[in-house]
């Protein structure tokens, strides 16, 4: 690796160019360097982000082979207004999903990783071991809950919980059913965020207040939480955005064709993903996948405005 | 490492009188809370992978065992041809050959484009570098759930549904690994590049001989966190293949797996172990680079 070892001839090119000229191809290699990237995120991220806006203002023809038709702001409104195509209850079902999953995994991460956070010995097997759900992608969490919650093969009944209907097809837990799901899955996630945090702690305050007789209670609520805001806050964003985009474990437990329309599982990212492959109707589709991208950017930014003044990034 | 000073403090003292009654009460709360310690850990360990022991129990019992109440703890009889029937009958090598051709060409893109484009925001002057990175870090805020509408019709006007090709191409860069990669590119000191400018280097053997070298953690954390991202992908495959077809990776196979044999539960618990396994193994190999892939932002 060292640099001096290789002794080449000093570059006659590079002498005799002129300061301008050699700018020029330094430049023009800077260009060239990031060309691939830069393309690819104009084909496929620009583009279709975009283009999402041009497609909400034209309406899927009901016949496939015919022309869309210009519909302007119309369809948009009746989308997002009226509840043809599910859009309100969707939306609302999203809030509460996000609210079912992501207090619950953080605060399980966090008290998982303050668990952690010894020098033990075997504590890396613990650490590996809550770490883990992080690599389960959802269609392999999906098939160890949908079984653990299956009417017939699982623990629930023998636990004597046997709801009518069953539990993924029961209007009032099949959400919460699919939440707990998630909050496995982002168990993994959370634990690791809230580790990293916690590493970066200096260990002097808590040892002090360890001194002072604070109880292991107020050490966690006054101090741990209080110092570990910034990541807790992390965590939080990258928890609800996570939320927001949980489709697989809901496709694969709740199939669409056969979805009761009491049964509130319908989410956003589901509605967008039905509507496009189910129903083909491209228009509507992109009028709600706008929203789901206004929907996390709100977020985003709430989050940054009102916590950040709260939260406490001294060191 | 955070050592715990909680009791690493108080072992001194313990040695230095141990006689004394203080000393020993000192020890045993000290003995104390090790078990709490311990029993907490074990208890949530426990918890934390109960679901994933009990499919794997599952994954081995008869058909007939599985309704079985109370539910067996224990396969004492480990029916391990479930795992050949999800392979063989239930298409799982097929999926996960898909999975691996896909991943590989989605890690291998990621990493060139994100060690060039990164290598240029870092070591080069060009006009629009500052908008341009901007442009790179503003594709983090557009979810891939409101891209792949259109993308979609883009893939399949290019004759790439339901292709290999059509798999992996929206993911060919990104903002994520450009961002890591520059950061790790800017850690390099000025000195070393003056230093391999005067020894006759070009940008292209510089990159490939200094830069990359000493990025290494940073693209190691890259290629494991671009491999779990590819690997677990549902939505893109789902609808870039139709979602009932051979070109289908392992997590759609797992759907059709799960969806068409309900009386075989246990062959579909079979499958999703073997798409499990991987990724358990590239987790205890790779966790430092995953955790630090996965924490990059978190902890400035």
């Amino acid at each position: 690796m060292t640099t001096t070892g290789v002794a080449a001839a000093p570059s006659r090119r590079r002498a005799s160019a002129g300061p301008r000229r050699r700018r020029r191809r330094e430049a023009a290699l800077g260009y060239l360097l990031v060309l691939p990237a830069v393309a690819a995120f104009a084909i496929f991220v620009f583009y279709p982000f975009f283009n999402n806006f041009r497609l909400a203002l034209y309406q899927t023809p009901p016949v496939p082979g015919l022309p869309s038709r210009y519909v302007g702001l119309h369809q948009a409104g009746h989308v997002l207004f009226s509840n043809a195509y599910g859009f309100p209850g969707s939306l609302l079902t999203t809030i509460v999903f996000v609210v079912l999953v992501v207090p619950v995994s953080l605060l399980i991460g966090l008290g998982l990783a303050v668990a952690a956070h010894r020098r033990l010995r075997g504590i890396g097997v613990y650490r590996m071991i809550f770490s883990s759900t992080v690599v389960s992608s959802v269609a392999v969490a999906a098939l160890v809950f949908g079984t653990l919650m299956n009417p017939v093969v699982g623990f629930l009944p023998w636990l004597g919980i046997n709801p009518t209907p069953p539990l993924l097809q029961n209007p009032t837990w099949a959400l919460p059913a699919v939440a707990v799901m998630t909050i496995w899955q982002f168990l993994g996630l959370s634990f690791i965020i809230m580790s990293a945090g916690l590493q970066s702690l200096p260990d002097e305050i808590l040892e002090a207040a360890r001194i002072d007789g604070a109880s292991a209670w107020t050490r966690f609520w006054r101090i741990t939480v209080p110092m570990l805001s910034p990541t807790i806050f992390f965590a939080l964003v990258v928890g609800t955005i996570y939320a927001f985009q949980s489709f697989g474990q809901i496709d694969i437990l709740i199939p669409f064709r056969n979805l009761p329309a009491n049964l509130h599982v319908n989410v956003l990212i589901y509605n967008v993903v039905n509507t496009l492959t189910q129903e083909n109707n491209t228009g509507v589709a992109a009028v709600m996948s706008i929203a789901l991208f206004v929907l996390t950017l709100l977020v985003t930014l709430l989050q940054m405005r009102f916590l950040e003044s709260r939260v406490h990034y001294g060191r | 490492m955070a050592a715990d000073r909680t009791t690493s403090a108080v072992a001194p003292e313990t040695t230095r009188a141990a006689i004394s009654s203080d000393a020993r009460r000192a020890r045993r709360s000290r003995r104390y809370r090790l078990t709490g310690s311990y029993t907490v850990l074990t208890v949530s360990a426990i918890v934390v992978v109960l679901p994933l022991y009990i499919t794997v129990v599952n994954s081995l019992l008869k058909e007939d065992q599985i309704a079985h109440q109370p539910p067996p703890l224990f396969p004492f009889h480990p029916q391990w041809h479930n795992y050949s029937i999800a392979w063989t009958q239930g298409n799982l090598g097929f999926y996960i050959r898909n999975s691996l051709i896909m991943t590989v060409c989605i890690v291998i893109a990621q990493l060139v484009t994100s060690i060039l484009a990164g290598y240029a925001f870092a070591f080069l002057r060009f006009p629009f570098r500052r908008t341009l990175f901007l442009v790179c870090l503003a594709t983090l805020m557009i979810p891939f759930e409101v891209t792949f509408i259109t993308n979609l019709t883009t893939v399949t006007s290019a004759g790439l549904f339901n292709t290999y090709a059509g798999l992996a191409v929206p993911f060919l860069a990104t903002g994520f690994g450009i961002f890591l990669l520059r950061q790790a590119f800017l850690q390099i000191p000025k000195d070393l590049q003056e230093a391999a400018l005067l020894d006759g280097y070009g940008h292209w053997r510089f990159m490939a001989r200094v830069a990359v070298p000493l990025a290494r953690p940073s693209v190691a954390a890259l290629g494991v966190f671009a491999f779990l991202a590819a690997w677990n992908q549902y939505l893109w495959p789902l609808v870039a293949t139709g979602g009932t077809t051979p070109l289908d990776t392992v997590q759609i196979g797992l759907k059709q797996l799960y969806g068409t044999q309900a009386d075989q539960i246990n062959v579909a618990l079979a499958g999703a172990i073997i798409a499990f396994v991987p990724l358990l193994i590239l987790l205890l190999i790779f966790q430092k680079q995953l955790v630090r892939s996965l924490t990059a932002g978190a902890v400035k």
